[in-house]
């Protein structure tokens, strides 16, 4: 039977209406829409049993309780632990995002050891026996040959029993070198040994302050502890607190302030003696306070009154006098008045003379130790280890000076100044550094002139890092020995930055290792067994669990069944007995050192003819600016106006704009005498004319792909100014120019 | 009147006389047509037999595949040998959330060591329990993940019985094959065995259609009574645009929608 064009037609049609009569395409059309809506590769949440577990996070000093939500053995939330004395159930950006840190493609997942050049990238997988076995064989030559003070160490941290731990093995095998990372505690640690005589955190009462100055402290971009500064800052809002931001650029934290005084960036030291002589001049200070507790005040009033009359102060800061008098009247005239300073984020040091007459600021009105006030706030004295038992070598290797210089004639009083060691690390045969150890810190990205940084550090035969993500600092080390990451482990976390109260929380793995990784501790543990005698034998503790479950004694109980302890009824030092100075008192003119609040003004690098502008970095709560790199979730939060694509935006007046030439979003090369760097321009009315800002945070060319290569680090643009009477470094900024690229 | 008639009809003879050498042709193609009626409704039911073939029988094999459950599993067995019933495995955590099909933490109580002969309990115990892996089960009433189903409120809220979704599972001695959609990559029991979904039983499907038609029949009863499928929301919509008003879809609790939210049941 032939099939002619009507049959085929009526086959067709047919076959048609029988399938529109069957569940075909109503079939399809169900399992097309499930399939579209359920996309395969679309990750899906696992289901099964919710737990909780309650620990620390220690992305940065703030020291949030948290709570971190699990579905079987998936952690798949972090939430702010609800009571906690930082933070109260809130938490910050990163913190939230930590989970990507966790079970992200950043973490280094076994031992690893260079083949190639440094900084190839070129890694082969060994052992941890291996691994730990070929640090100990080098680190037992270089005792062998008697140089242990070659060896170094750097830390994100100094406090707690991993950093005890780190400090003790450097001791115990003979090298002073034991560094901690840079930050504004530098120099108000410095400030209260020379003006009280004590070795303390700074504590500020900020809950119960009713005035707040602030030289430039972004309160709400990340300094201190920023969950509980957030909270803070709601508190002040509702409770009608003045809080004054003195800044040469419009920050968030400007942005919602009472008033935000421009200033010519790098003079906030002058304001703070501008204020200090209207307070003395028109004796607004606290008269009993000065009285009974302040040594050298009219030594300094003289100084005072002399050189820093508002018309001068005026002149350096840009400031117009009659506010200055009105700031200072509105200062001294708070019943708790409270001034603070150290820029951004607070992790860089500011000069001691500015950190001295801010402090000196407070001690006029009062406010020492006193409610509302700043504090010196002592450790919780918990560690108490035996003796640590130096044979010879280690006993001849401590008596050499630290290289960085702390503690040496020219900078006595200061504990650590990382800083300086690059220029110290000499290229010849007598390298004194043979070997670098680092923990929680990332210095090839956060130093200042990070190039010269990376070159002294090729210099150092060996280069171990402990860093669970594949950082700069890792990237361009010789060894990897990467330590479980905070969600992986135990460690106690003790007071966080700026609080008055002591804390101790406690780390604990939420989630097994999800990776070859072991903790840092047991790694120091293992090199003390390895090199044997008398390192050896001061490691009396068969793993860091159990180092740790020891020295917290029935702490640790407490511990693992609230999570943290805290000391809520804390008690301001009482007056006499806080200040160990000779005189016993607050010292305004220390006699003994010679250090007296005043303002000097830093030189910053560049003159001005070749680099008519001046930059200066901000800080963001959404760019982590420290050992810490953006997770993605964060990433992803960064204004058009910060980060495009891969550039990065500086921050420019846009009468500076009109002046160069140069319009919104053009391309430009922006160069300081440390390098330079393509970027773009974004007109913003809030930073004062003749300044360039550029944010920290950016430029990284470790971690992932969703962080590196994006933007341009600060830090390679800027070069440490030492400050002469520290050695902390001081640099507030650095000259620059742009040119149109 | 006769006239003009019949002048028409003079014209129409005139051309039947004109067209004579052709008509033999036409009357070829009248009798091709009437002789190739048959055929023509042939191939039609022809089409529509084969296409209903196609769709009753050859799409559903075409569409799922067949997969064995890892281990073979009785459930008449177990239940005999536990104290609470479905429960036993199948509990509410203290959250209230259901665990759901049973973990290893589970089995282990019992299964530690091989107990009897059966080889998928030794397979069980040397694959499963002793190298500490879950068995990767195939639920049967795994929904897609945007469904949220609180079995506390159907279990311990409304008071129903397993039976009700889940069928006679519990009465089972072995595990059916598991069918997964190919498309989708669920198992036939959302849809239903019939592949032109009717039911007899409540358990037959799974669909939200199912979930809508015992909220209905309840409503009485329960609170989300008017739960709407996208279809029946179309159809409501076209009943009211062509006769306003006549269309019984009762309002909901949500304002934008008219409907009960969403989110109560879609994540």
């Amino acid at each position: 039977m032939k099939i002619g064009r009507r049959g085929f037609l009526s086959f067709v049609i047919g076959g048609a209406a029988g399938t529109a009569l069957s569940p075909l395409p109503w079939k399809l059309m169900d399992d097309s829409s499930i399939w579209t809506q359920m996309w395969p590769w679309t990750p899906v949440p696992e289901d099964g049993e919710a737990s909780y577990v309650n620990s620390v996070c220690t992305l940065c000093p703030g020291h949030c309780g948290i709570t971190v939500r699990k579905i079987d053995n998936r952690a798949v939330k972090i939430e702010g632990m609800k009571g906690h004395p930082v933070n109260n159930g809130g938490i910050c950006l990163l913190g939230l995002s930590g989970l990507q840190l966790l079970y992200g493609p950043m973490r280094v997942k076994t031992p690893l050891k260079r083949t190639g050049k440094r900084g190839q990238g070129q890694w082969e997988k060994i052992s941890w026996n291996d691994a730990v076995s070929e640090v100990v064989e080098k680190l037992r030559d270089i005792r062998s040959e008697g140089h242990p003070q070659t060896v170094g160490f750097i830390s994100g941290f100094d406090r707690g029993t991993v950093s005890r731990l780190f400090e003790r093995f450097l001791t115990a095998y003979g090298s002073p070198n034991f560094m901690r990372m840079p930050s504004v505690r530098d120099s108000y640690e410095l400030a209260q040994y020379l003006m009280q005589g004590v070795q303390a955190l700074p504590g500020f009462d900020f809950e119960n302050s009713d005035f707040v100055l602030s030289f430039g402290s972004g309160l709400i971009d990340g300094w201190g502890s920023p969950v509980r500064m957030s909270r803070v800052h709601s508190a002040w809002q509702s409770a009608g607190v003045k809080v004054i931001q003195i800044e040469p650029r419009l920050s968030n934290t400007a942005a919602k302030s009472d008033k935000w005084i421009p200033i010519n960036p790098g003079t906030e030291g002058a304001l703070a003696m501008g204020l200090a002589h209207v307070i003395v001049k028109e004796s607004l200070y606290d008269a009993d306070f000065i009285e009974n507790n302040v040594e050298g005040f009219f030594d300094w009033k003289n100084l005072v009154i002399d050189k820093y009359s508002p018309d001068t102060v005026a002149s350096i800061t840009g400031i117009d006098s009659r506010t200055i008098v009105v700031l200072a009247r509105g200062f001294a005239n708070a019943s708790k008045p409270l001034a603070v300073c150290g820029r951004g984020n607070g992790t860089t040091p500011v000069n001691i003379d500015e950190c001295m007459a801010v402090h000196a600021l407070n001690a006029l009105v009062g406010n020492i130790h006193k409610k509302g006030g700043v504090w010196a706030v002592s450790e919780p004295d918990y560690i108490n280890w035996p003796e640590i038992e130096m044979d010879a070598k280690a006993a001849a290797g401590m008596q050499h000076e630290r290289l960085d210089g702390a503690g040496s004639k020219t900078y006595p009083f200061t504990r650590y100044l990382l800083p300086r060691l690059p220029e110290t690390i000499d290229p010849g045969e007598k390298n004194p550094l043979q070997a670098l150890f680092v923990s929680g810190a990332n210095p090839l990205y956060t130093h200042p002139d990070t190039q010269a940084v990376r070159n002294a550090f090729d210099k150092i035969p060996l280069v171990v890092s402990f860093s669970s993500y594949m950082d700069e600092t890792a990237q361009n080390a010789d060894l990897i020995l990467p330590n479980h990451i905070y969600l992986e482990r135990y460690e106690e976390v003790p007071t966080p930055a700026g609080m008055i109260e002591p804390v101790i929380g406690l780390s604990r793995p939420v989630v097994e290792p999800q990776f070859n990784t072991r903790h840092v501790g047991d790694v120091i543990l293992q090199m003390a067994k390895g090199l044997g005698g008398s390192v050896a034998k001061t490691f009396p503790w068969d793993s860091y669990d159990s180092c740790l479950k020891e020295t917290l004694g029935d702490l640790w109980n407490y511990l693992i069944d609230k999570g943290f302890w805290s000391n809520t009824g804390a008690m301001p030092p009482f007056f006499g007995t806080s200040y160990e100075t000779a005189s016993g008192k607050f010292e305004l003119i220390n006699k003994d050192n010679g250090s007296i609040p005043q303002f000097k003004p830093v030189s910053i690098e560049g003159d001005e003819k070749d680099y008519p502008l001046l930059l200066i970095p901000y800080d963001s709560m959404r760019l982590a600016c420290g050992f810490i790199g953006d997770p993605p979730f964060v990433m992803k939060t960064v204004e058009d106006s910060i980060l495009k694509g891969k550039d990065v935006f500086v921050e420019l007046n846009p009468k500076t704009a009109r002046n160069q030439g140069l319009r919104e979003g053009q391309r430009v090369v922006l160069t300081t005498p440390k390098g330079k760097a393509e970027v773009k321009v974004h007109l913003f009315e809030g930073i004062m004319p003749g300044l360039v800002a550029l944010p920290r945070g950016l430029g990284h060319t470790g971690w992932d792909e969703y962080l590196a290569g994006k933007g341009i680090n600060f830090n390679t643009l800027i070069g440490p100014v030492e400050d002469p009477d520290s050695g902390l470094d001081a640099a507030w900024g650095i000259r620059a120019k742009l040119e149109k690229a | 009147m006769d006239t003009l008639d019949d002048h028409a009809k003079d014209i129409s003879e005139d051309a039947a006389a004109e067209a004579g050498p052709n008509s033999s042709l036409e009357m070829n193609l009248k009798e091709q047509d009437t002789g190739a009626g048959g055929p023509i409704i042939l191939f039609f039911i022809l089409g529509l037999f084969a296409s209903l073939v196609v769709g009753w029988i050859v799409f559903p094999k075409l569409l799922y595949s067949k997969k064995k459950q890892p281990i073979e599993f009785n459930h008449v067995f177990h239940v005999e040998a536990v104290d609470n019933g479905c429960e036993s495995c199948h509990f509410f955590r203290e959250d209230g959330t259901f665990s759901g099909a049973p973990k290893l933490a589970q089995c282990i109580d019992c299964h530690e060591e091989i107990q009897g002969i059966s080889p998928d309990e030794i397979k069980f115990v040397e694959e499963y329990v002793s190298k500490e892996r879950e068995v990767p089960w195939l639920i049967y009433s795994r929904q897609p993940d945007c469904v949220f189903f609180s079995h506390a409120a159907h279990i311990q809220g409304a008071r129903m019985d397993c039976v009700a979704c889940h069928g006679h599972m519990g009465e089972s001695e072995s595990l059916k094959v598991y069918e997964e959609n190919r498309i989708t990559g669920y198992s036939r029991d959302i849809w239903g065995k019939s592949i032109g979904g009717f039911k007899k039983n409540t358990w037959d499907r799974m669909k939200m259609d199912d979930c809508a038609e015992c909220h209905r029949e309840n409503a009485a009863n329960i609170e989300r009574k008017n739960i709407q499928t996208p279809t029946q929301r179309l159809i409501g919509h076209m009943v009211n645009l062509v006769s306003p008003g006549t269309s019984t879809f009762d309002k909901g609790g949500s304002i934008q929608t008219e409907r009960d939210p969403c989110f109560a049941c879609h994540k």
